[in-house]
């Protein structure tokens, strides 16, 4: 017992300081090196709960695919970060208005869980099965691919859609930059290419 | 005999959880280093032998002591820190190799029940673990403020980024055929068959990909001796060095016991007759994954290294469809058969 509180401790603090660093570091690689600490503290923070599955999809997804592609970017592109700093008080008011209604929000969220109110809406037609039973991984998809299934088949549609926005913004054919065309390389007979002439001697071709 | 056993078994059972642990650690830490080590030379004698030299023969019997020697070779040598690095994540990124590789290794079945932590999602913290690789590599080739440490460092996150949706699908094809995350129950899984007959394609890309994702030969473009003189390691020295080629090899043995774990049947033996199953599990374990290895360094004294864009044409354009259409061929042919596991 002590040890599970010395772990989530541990794992809180730092989360908390590295998610400071992130928007404190003077140097943006670093900030991405503390946003990947974050992540990984909090997926320690789901394992503490018994969430297991979720924790590792968060760091395969998250830390392990979108932030080596977030550093790729940071340390590719020369931004001049003391520049985007210039509005920081400008930009202060809304963020702090976003803040305030994400606290609001925890705190409603917490009032209806110990008061002991339905947090998911309406009953479900297959209840989430106790977790002690089946494996946490088991149990959501379970839910996910019954009563969730429209809202999953959506947001696989929205990222295809987001996927397909993304190439087509990027793919755009330059005149000019000449390819290795794999298929046409492979297609090519003996016949169009390979000429055999008769040269007459001192005649040349 | 028993009597000694069984009091032994009570004595490790009364140790406080902390020490066990420990022990445990130990146990799997000490010779996975060794083992590594003996990788090096097993490497050098076999590339040796396919190339028609002798390979290191001068420190201790037939040169087996040769990899000691150049590890304390390198313990000795000065660690050089470039005046423009940035010291801090410089000295992190080796010892994050380094760590990773060993980590992993905590969810890894030897045999029945011979593992240190039995979690129910060890596929996917293998997964996971192995995808946080690419860090080391890239914070090295950032810190060392050096052009061809950069260069190196992209392309190893470029290609580990690429090859690990493939072994993603590949996975899942496996656990279709499993219906559990546990590694020992995949292992468990493969009692009739192992899954390399079933899915022999998928054995073959996850192999391609495992050279992939531990940046080795035809896939070492990370480190292009021609091209980029050393690659995302060329500013270190030393104890540095010797952490990410440590990182480097245990990471191999790594992607080793996994395809062995996915396909191979893990500590089974091959078939469950007399003499065979004599031998205990961990035994079988250690002779298959030394086959993988063998086959890693096969490739490595084999091929001619891949043009880069190759390298990305194959891991998206070929690997990613083909195992995608692998995973819904599995998937169809397990409902239509009704052989889905319950």
């Amino acid at each position: 017992m002590t040890l599970t509180a010395i772990a989530f401790y541990a794992f809180a603090i730092v989360l908390l300081a590295s998610a400071v660093r992130v928007i404190t570091a003077k140097n943006p690689v670093h900030s991405v090196l503390f946003l990947i600490l974050a992540f990984f503290n909090a997926a320690g923070l789901f394992v503490l709960i018994g969430a297991e599955f979720v924790a590792m999809i968060l760091v395969i997804v998250y830390v392990g695919a979108v932030a080596v592609l977030f550093l790729f970017v940071v340390m590719m592109l020369d931004i001049n970060f003391q520049e985007l700093r210039q509005g920081f008080m400008q930009y202060m008011p809304v963020g702090l208005v976003v803040g305030a209604i994400l606290a609001v929000e925890l705190v409603f969220l917490a009032a209806t869980q110990l008061a002991g109110g339905p947090v998911g809406g309406q009953a479900n037609n297959s209840p989430i099965p106790p977790v002690d039973q089946v494996t946490n991984t088991e149990a959501i998809g379970r839910v996910l691919y019954t009563d969730y299934v429209y809202a999953f088949q959506v947001s696989g549609l929205i990222l295809l859609v987001a996927m397909i926005g993304a190439i087509v913004l990027t793919l755009r054919s330059r005149p000019g930059v000449r390819r290795q065309q794999i298929g046409q390389q492979l297609d090519r007979k003996r016949g169009e290419v390979v000429q055999v002439r008769k040269v007459p001697t001192r005649g040349g071709v | 005999m028993s009597d000694i056993l069984a009091q032994l078994g009570t004595f490790w059972a009364d140790l406080p959880l902390i020490v066990r642990i420990v022990v445990g650690i130990l146990t799997i830490v000490v010779p996975l280093l060794i083992g590594m080590a003996m990788l090096t030379y097993f490497e050098r004698k076999v590339m040796a032998a396919m190339q028609l030299r002798q390979g290191p023969n001068m420190v201790g019997p037939f040169g087996l002591l040769q990899p000691f020697a150049d590890g304390l070779k390198l313990l000795s040598k000065e660690t050089v820190v470039p005046t423009q690095a940035n010291a801090g994540v410089f000295f992190a990124a080796p010892m994050l190799t380094f760590l990773l590789a060993l980590v992993a290794w905590a969810v890894i079945p030897f045999g029945e029940g011979l593992v240190l932590a039995d979690i129910n999602v060890g596929v996917l913290y293998l997964f996971a673990i192995s995808s946080l690789g690419v860090y080391g590599i890239i914070m090295a080739g950032w810190a060392s403020n050096s052009k061809y440490a950069f260069l190196g460092g992209l392309r190893a996150a470029a290609q580990m980024v690429s090859y690990e949706v493939s072994i993603g699908l590949v996975i899942v094809t496996v656990l279709l055929c499993v219906g559990s995350l546990n590694l020992s129950k995949i292992v468990e899984a493969q009692k009739t068959v192992w899954f390399f007959i079933p899915l022999f394609p998928m054995f073959i890309i996850f192999f391609i990909s495992a050279l992939a994702e531990t940046n080795r030969a035809p896939f070492d473009l990370p480190e292009g001796e021609s091209e980029l003189s050393g690659g995302f390691n060329v500013e270190y020295s030393s104890m540095t060095f010797a952490l990410f080629f440590l990182g480097e090899y245990i990471n191999m043995i790594l992607m080793s016991a996994m395809t062995v774990i996915l396909f191979l049947g893990g500590w089974l033996p091959p078939l469950d007759i007399a003499p065979l199953n004599w031998i205990p599990g961990p035994l079988w374990f250690i002779a298959k994954i030394t086959f993988v290895l063998f086959c890693f360094i096969w490739v490595r004294a084999t091929l001619p290294r891949y043009r880069y864009d190759q390298l990305m044409r194959l891991g998206w354009k070929v690997f990613l469809p083909f195992s995608l259409i692998w995973v819904v061929l599995t998937s169809g042919v397990l409902v239509y058969f009704d052989l889905l596991p319950k």
